[in-house]
């Protein structure tokens, strides 16, 4: 696997309070990886030790090769970042907001353009950003952390606090990033989010990594009742072991037309988190 | 790397300019004390017999160059360091220094511009247009140091505008203070400002001395250190 982001046994500390503890884990290229926990869970510290903002007190964290705490010059032209706070100049409007970044990055106009069209921003670029709603605003910083098409963009609850059809637009954004093969690196405490998203995710709870995996796996191996449940047309609610002595039973209720819905008992990620942890991801 | 050292400058230089049209609170600083100096001198100094013509020209180009790059600069930075449009920034490859550079020049130039009205109204022509421009760029300059200095330290704009009033106002005010009393006048003597308004006071500019250079250096050597400290401890975080 060739390794986009590596943290190993990071620690961080802020005066006597831990953070982070023996944290470690690697990111593959094109992957989307997600990093799941609930607030104060130590998310943020780890994007901000990744992208040299602050340094493990011990461990060693890399970005794209190069050690976080000695990011090489330029290194931030191969990253986009969509962070919790926006970011963006309030007054200026939307079409000054890329094109200051557009200069800085020595991007042409036209560039601009063709992300506010993918972004549906097309025609608020000319308001003020002030004026935006949040979901206009949450595109606006997404379309600013992909302008210079980076190699790595990092997400940081992209959308958190947004309506379902503004959510699932960036989500669409987000796989077409993946797609041109960016690697994505999306903190959420959002676990239909991760499920349906991320390739890959890891589970941290207080500053301590709990679990890791593919998301359907993850939720296969906590699958500890087993069951089959059957809501049947008459009304009744069975609950099967799924196992093959159901399977004639099944099979009865289905020739006999008696089935309603079936489905079966695997957890969602956020009953993993609180199997593992006794919290919520909240 | 000097074309990505420039491109990076100028679009900070760029943005400013742009806020600064939108953003009434900032546009209003520049504007406000050559225009107060336009309209004492028109309808005041002008009228009356015994009292110079560039009288308000003098004390507002002193005002100015002790108060408002120094208010404007720390505001601007703490104001990007609050909402995190800083961060942003050095996240996009800015560095600090580019980032200075583009504010302190974008400051300095707006200032430079007013102190051009100042010397027109002042009545300064030719080489004593350029010596006035001089001596308040050197004020201005000196100001943009505390005020970047101030900026640097303070975690937001509340505590910015905290920090920078009282000490712009000293600046600012002490030499207007000091034409009326002789106390005064002899503090504020260590004060760049009051230097700067001894040497425009002289229509002439005579008044050009070693010394008051001098303690405009040491004033602007105190303010670098106080910058200095600041952006080690600080940075742009």
């Amino acid at each position: 696997m060739n390794a986009v982001i590596e943290m190993n046994k990071v620690k961080k500390e802020f005066g006597n309070k831990t953070v982070l503890s023996d944290v470690s884990f690697s990111v593959g290229k094109g992957q989307i990886f997600g990093l799941l926990g609930p607030s104060g869970a130590g998310k943020t510290t780890i994007i901000n030790i990744l992208t040299g903002q602050i340094r493990p007190t011990d461990g060693t964290a890399k970005l794209l090769g190069f050690d976080s705490a000695k990011l090489a010059d330029g290194i931030y032209n191969k990253i986009g970042m969509v962070l919790d706070e926006s970011g963006v100049y309030e007054r200026l409007s939307a079409a000054d907001n890329m094109i200051m970044f557009a200069d800085i990055y020595g991007i042409s106009r036209s560039r601009i353009t063709e992300i506010s069209e993918k972004v549906g921003l097309s025609d608020a670029m000319k308001k003020p950003v002030e004026t935006l709603s949040k979901g206009m605003k949450q595109r606006l910083v997404l379309a600013r952390a992909i302008l210079h098409s980076p190699e790595l963009l990092f997400l940081d609850e992209p959308t958190s606090g947004l309506d379902p059809a503004t959510a699932l637009r960036i989500h669409e954004l987000i796989r077409e990033q993946q797609k041109r093969g960016c690697t994505i690196f999306l903190t959420t405490h959002n676990m239909e989010e991760a499920s349906s998203m991320c390739d890959t995710i890891i589970l941290l709870n207080k500053g301590r990594l709990v679990e890791r995996g593919v998301p359907q796996e993850l939720c296969r191996k906590y699958n500890k009742d087993n069951l089959i449940y059957i809501m049947t047309k008459d009304g009744k609610e069975l609950n099967l072991d799924n196992n093959h002595r159901s399977a004639k039973k099944i099979a009865h209720l289905f020739s006999e037309n008696q089935v309603e819905s079936i489905h079966s008992s695997e957890p969602n990620l956020e009953t993993v988190f609180i199997t593992l942890t006794g919290r919520k991801l909240v | 790397m000097t074309a990505v050292r420039s491109k990076c400058i100028k679009a900070v230089f760029n943005k400013q300019i742009k806020d600064t049209l939108k953003n009434k609170a900032t546009l209003i600083q520049f504007v406000m004390f050559p225009m107060l100096a336009v309209i004492f001198t028109e309808t005041i100094a002008k009228n009356q017999a015994d009292m110079p013509n560039n009288y308000f020209a003098i004390m507002f180009a002193t005002i100015y160059a002790g108060f408002v790059p120094m208010v404007t600069i720390s505001s601007i930075i703490s104001e990007e360091k609050e909402q995190h449009t800083l961060k942003m920034l050095m996240m996009a490859n800015v560095k600090p220094g580019q980032y200075l550079v583009g504010i302190g020049s974008y400051v300095i130039i707006l200032c430079a511009l007013g102190s051009c009205v100042f010397g027109m109204i002042g009545g300064y022509v030719g080489l004593d247009f350029l010596k006035f421009l001089g001596i308040m760029l050197s004020g201005v300059l000196t100001s943009t140091l505390l005020g970047a200095a101030i900026g640097l330290f303070s975690k937001n704009q509340m505590t910015a505008t905290a920090m920078v009033l009282p000490l712009a106002m000293i600046a600012a005010f002490l030499p207007m203070i000091a034409m009326f009393n002789e106390k005064f006048e002899k503090a504020a003597r260590v004060l760049y400002t009051q230097q700067i308004s001894y040497m425009i006071n002289d229509p002439a500019l005579e008044s050009l001395t070693a010394e008051r250079f001098l303690i405009i250096g040491i004033n602007m050597a105190i303010f670098l250190i106080v910058f200095v400290i600041a952006y080690r401890r600080r940075s742009l975080s």
